[in-house]
């Protein structure tokens, strides 16, 4: 079944942009332009960013700390393995992509290590950085409750997806 | 600057593992396995983002955003009350969640500021009205269709079906997206005279 979402999705756009007399290869042509600019503005993130990460690793930082936080992480049924990727992910985008990465090449993409960082990756957002642009552009400076509450959030996404993915993949 | 901090401190707590752990060979030996690292993540992501840019343009003129803003318009205005007599704030706030349901970080952002704008209250600037907080509740708990990175990644690493964890990822964001912003009603009801 999800084997057909991906073709279908890019069969319905063309269709739906073709029908509004868009030109749709020369849209497809200009929006993978942009993101050849995306690629090149992420680059330097992602060298100076996986140095970290592989020092880290390489240290044994990671799994140290993967060893102090696993009470915590296993009593909420979280792959201790995951700690790094959690801690980060609201922080920066890049970051966790670096981690996200480097995991599932350490453990193979389809472990289920893997898949649940794949999961964790897919469903949660750099929450630090999105309150301090959106709040910062409208001026608001009393942010209340939305820090633990958009944390709260995070936390249910690695949560379930932890849960999720050992449902679905063991 | 934040990340000024999280690059020393990484370096720090490496340095000193590296020692206490006597891992020090392997330590020198990841800062250039790391740096080409990068650069191997960004080149084998590099033609998905583009192909994803390009349907994300396509999205944006066909008019898929347009017709998903529709579908979720009644669900909008329960979240956020303030859209059925601010019918603006309430076009900026469905193309915001729209743009991030189909991917398209760099249309979503612009919509959300303004969206956070009119969301606001002119009596009392600065302060963090209950709406904006759920706004920022959803935006964070990144509901999206196709989580293009990851499947990039998933796939550069041999994956055998880079796409399979689209109903996990689907299930868990909704599952965020909603004990969020009952966590946000919440705390909205403990908050209320501040």
């Amino acid at each position: 079944m999800t084997d057909y979402v991906v073709p279908v999705l890019l069969l319905l756009v063309s269709i739906f942009a073709l029908r509004r007399k868009e030109n749709a290869y020369d849209l497809l042509l200009y929006g993978a332009g942009e993101g050849i600019r995306l690629v090149v503005s992420i680059v330097p993130a992602l060298i100076i960013l996986l140095t970290a990460v592989t020092m880290l690793r390489a240290s044994g930082a990671v799994e140290l700390l993967g060893r102090y936080l696993s009470p915590v992480f296993t009593f909420f049924g979280i792959p201790a393995e995951t700690a790094l990727l959690v801690l980060i992910r609201p922080l920066s985008g890049s970051a966790a992509l670096a981690v996200g990465a480097e995991l599932m090449g350490q453990y193979g993409p389809d472990s289920l290590i893997g898949r649940t960082v794949a999961v964790m990756l897919g469903s949660t957002e750099t929450t630090f950085y999105t309150i301090s642009v959106y709040f910062g552009a409208a001026g608001i400076k009393k942010t209340r409750y939305t820090l633990p509450a958009a944390l709260f959030a995070d936390f249910v996404g690695f949560f379930t997806a932890s849960w999720i993915s050992k449902l679905f993949w063991t | 600057m934040v990340m000024s901090w999280v690059w020393v401190g990484i370096l720090c707590i490496s340095v000193l593992c590296g020692v206490a752990l006597g891992n020090g060979s392997a330590l020198g030996a990841a800062v250039a396995q790391g740096a080409q690292a990068g650069v191997t993540l960004a080149v084998s992501i590099a033609g998905s983002i583009c192909l994803w840019s390009g349907v994300g343009k396509l999205m944006e003129r066909s008019g898929m955003t347009g017709f998903l803003s529709k579908l979720l318009s009644p669900l909008l205005f329960r979240i956020f009350p303030t859209t059925k007599k601010d019918s603006l704030a309430g076009s900026y706030l469905s193309a915001n969640i729209c743009a991030n349901i189909l991917g398209l970080g760099n249309a979503a952002t612009p919509m959300g500021i303004q969206a956070a704008k009119r969301l606001a209250d002119p009596n009392r600037p600065g302060l963090a009205t209950d709406e904006l907080c759920r706004l920022i509740v959803l935006n964070t708990a990144s509901i999206q269709l196709i989580p293009a990175n990851v499947a990039a990644v998933r796939a550069s690493l041999g994956a055998a079906a880079p796409f399979d964890i689209l109903p996990a990822v689907w299930i868990t964001s909704i599952c965020s997206a909603a004990l969020g912003l009952t966590a946000a009603w919440g705390l909205g009801a403990i908050f209320r005279h501040d």
